[in-house]
């Protein structure tokens, strides 16, 4: 490992352990591994990504003159004789934080190098998150079917089709390809790859039990921007 | 303190945290569910989703344990992101304006 002088001394903490630790002339995130410091940093570009699309529809549609759709009536689904408002959003929201839950408890067993356990509960993951992935594909089949394009829709301002399918699709392709990620990581704790640093196919490297916390992260992060959409985009 | 491999906290921390997040979205739908309108249903919707994000990142992301280098490197850039919003409100305002001059 290229570290030097780790644990020997002691860290000051607050706002002097900020100064310490990145004037030190050594790595600036002590305790840390590379990859996960390298998946938040990502994981900060990418709330920037997200934040200008938000910031976009906030534009959009503060500066619209025409009636912006309900999006309570619009994403309503009509069950058992009664318009019931957002459901299937409420139920897509159910089951993502079902998935983040069960991500960080797998993350959790990852470390106890409880194999099994940890297996199961990233393929559950990976199971809620193609639960979501679908329903969302449900939802646009039906919003197309009722006329809503990136140009326009029957209730309103024609902006909504375009920030809906931007932001919904940009956040479906980030749980899309982590269910692909969540996957490969799978495998790779089933057949003890972290436990027997086995090398990667593709980076050739040897792994540990950190690699599945920093999936989570990734994990935790699409769960993350949802909140801000459920908020922002169907609840506003 | 004694060397711990990576990130071990009890079970029970994340099915309590899986549990609250549930209650505040069930709150959050209930919002709507009620048809709350103006500033109490504004200021409902950013008061949940702030406490999920908050419980989301400390809990599941662990940033609660983390050291403050990494905390203050990860979480104080967005929060510039404000200032952004609040150009762009100024913005939207003034495009609004121009539209419902000129063309209302």
């Amino acid at each position: 490992m290229a570290e030097t002088a780790t644990g020997s001394m002691a860290r000051p903490d607050g706002l002097q352990g900020i100064v310490a630790d990145w004037a030190s002339d050594q790595r600036s995130f002590k305790n840390v591994p590379w990859g996960k410091a390298m998946m938040w940093i990502f994981l900060l570009s990418d709330t920037f990504i997200f934040s200008c699309f938000l910031l976009s529809y906030m534009t959009v549609r503060m500066s619209t003159t025409v009636p912006w759709p309900n999006p309570s009536e619009v994403f309503a689904l009509h069950i058992g004789g009664q318009d019931i408002p957002l459901i299937l959003i409420a139920i897509m929201t159910f089951v993502l934080i079902s998935s983040s839950g069960t991500m960080a408890m797998a993350v959790r067993f990852g470390y106890a190098h409880d194999r099994k356990k940890s297996t199961i509960l990233i393929l559950l993951t990976a199971m809620f998150g193609a639960t979501f992935v679908g329903m969302q594909a449900f939802e646009w089949t039906k919003l197309i079917l009722e006329g809503v394009r990136p140009w326009g829709n029957p209730w309103g301002a024609p902006q909504f089709g375009s920030t809906f399918f931007m932001i919904t699709g940009f956040h479906g392709t980030h749980v899309s390809i982590g269910v692909i990620f969540l996957l490969i990581v799978a495998r790779k704790v089933w057949r003890g790859d972290y436990d027997t640093a086995r090398r990667g196919f593709f980076t050739s490297r040897k792994g540990n039990y950190e690699i599945v916390e920093t999936m989570g992260l990734y994990w935790h992060f699409v769960d993350l921007v949802w909140v801000f959409i459920f908020a922002f985009f169907y609840l506003w | 303190m004694a060397h711990v491999e990576g990130q071990q906290h009890p079970i029970s921390v994340y099915l309590w945290v899986w549990f609250l997040l549930f209650v505040f979205s069930t709150f959050s739908y209930l919002v709507d569910y009620f048809h709350l309108v103006g500033m109490l249903r504004w200021s409902l919707i950013v008061l949940f989703m702030i406490i999920k994000a908050g419980f989301i990142v400390a809990i599941f992301m662990h940033m609660a344990w983390e050291r403050l280098a990494l905390i203050y490197a990860i979480l104080v850039p967005p929060a510039l992101v404000l200032v952004f919003v609040g150009l762009m409100t100024l913005e939207s305002d003034y495009t609004h304006f121009l539209r419902t001059t000129f063309f209302g």
